[in-house]
């Protein structure tokens, strides 16, 4: 694969057995991208995390009725950057509002948006009136 | 989820015959560790050989299933997992809270 753009776009029902599916898109481009200098295995396990936390989140988020029931991701490599959306059709979320995770006092939850964060060079949450977007952008220089 | 339970050396080992813990699987997993616990003697080894990819509620199961089992002043401890996993471990300093050995055998002997 050379510096060729990607445009993947997919459409899931709000249904966690999809997970794996999405992750494993995510792992597979991670380990296509020829031109990313630095550890190949680790982005694709991270592409894989990131997809997957993402969508868990908007399932999570979706309000589980009426023929909109579904989230839609897309993933973009163009160049150098990578841009990740992940649409949903829930209420939303401040993600502003998500704490750091108490690492002296772990909790189950509220794990996923560090994951995101931390992994991610940016990442943003707009609510919309047709679907609200959670935004993530990684650079593969 | 697939998982077998099996005893070894007096410990109750949990062999997860899954490649990814994520959220469709983990309330299950949760759900089984808690049950051992409730069950048995709640000193677990969790060995994680074939587990390739873990996300955030898979580390929240455990989680979950270490601090029932130390309520019940017992331990779960954890076993053979894969470089990247690890690296979840240390992404979020659980492998500061749990007990992580490279192998079946070696977690058995020194939780002996």
């Amino acid at each position: 694969m050379q510096s060729a753009d990607i445009q993947v776009d997919v459409i899931i029902p709000t249904q966690t057995k999809y997970l794996d599916l999405i992750g494993s898109i995510g792992e597979r481009i991670g380990r296509e991208l020829d031109l990313y200098s630095g550890d190949r295995d680790a982005l694709a396990y991270q592409l894989n995390l990131v997809l997957t936390e993402a969508t868990t989140n908007a399932i999570k988020h979706s309000n589980y009725k009426g023929p909109k029931d579904c989230v839609r991701i897309t993933i973009h490599i163009q160049e150098d950057e990578l841009n990740i959306k992940v649409f949903d059709h829930g209420q939303g979320f401040d993600i502003e509002a998500v704490p750091i995770p108490d690492f002296d006092n772990p909790k189950e939850n509220g794990m996923g948006i560090y994951f995101i964060k931390t992994l991610m060079d940016s990442v943003t949450y707009t609510r919309m009136e047709e679907a609200n977007v959670l935004e993530i952008k990684k650079s593969l220089r | 989820m697939k998982l077998t339970q099996q005893q070894l050396d007096g410990f109750n080992v949990l062999l997860i015959n899954e490649e990814r813990i994520d959220a469709h699987n983990s309330g299950d997993l949760k759900a089984f560790i808690i049950d051992m616990i409730e069950e048995s003697e709640p000193n677990i080894v969790v060995q994680l050989q074939q587990v390739k990819f873990i996300d955030s509620s898979g580390l929240g199961a455990l989680l979950a299933g270490f601090k029932h089992a130390t309520a019940k002043s017992g331990k779960l401890a954890l076993s053979n997992l894969q470089p990247q996993v690890m690296s979840m471990f240390e992404l979020t300093r659980l492998n500061r809270v749990f007990e992580i050995y490279n192998d079946l055998n070696e977690a058995t002997t020194s939780e002996s």
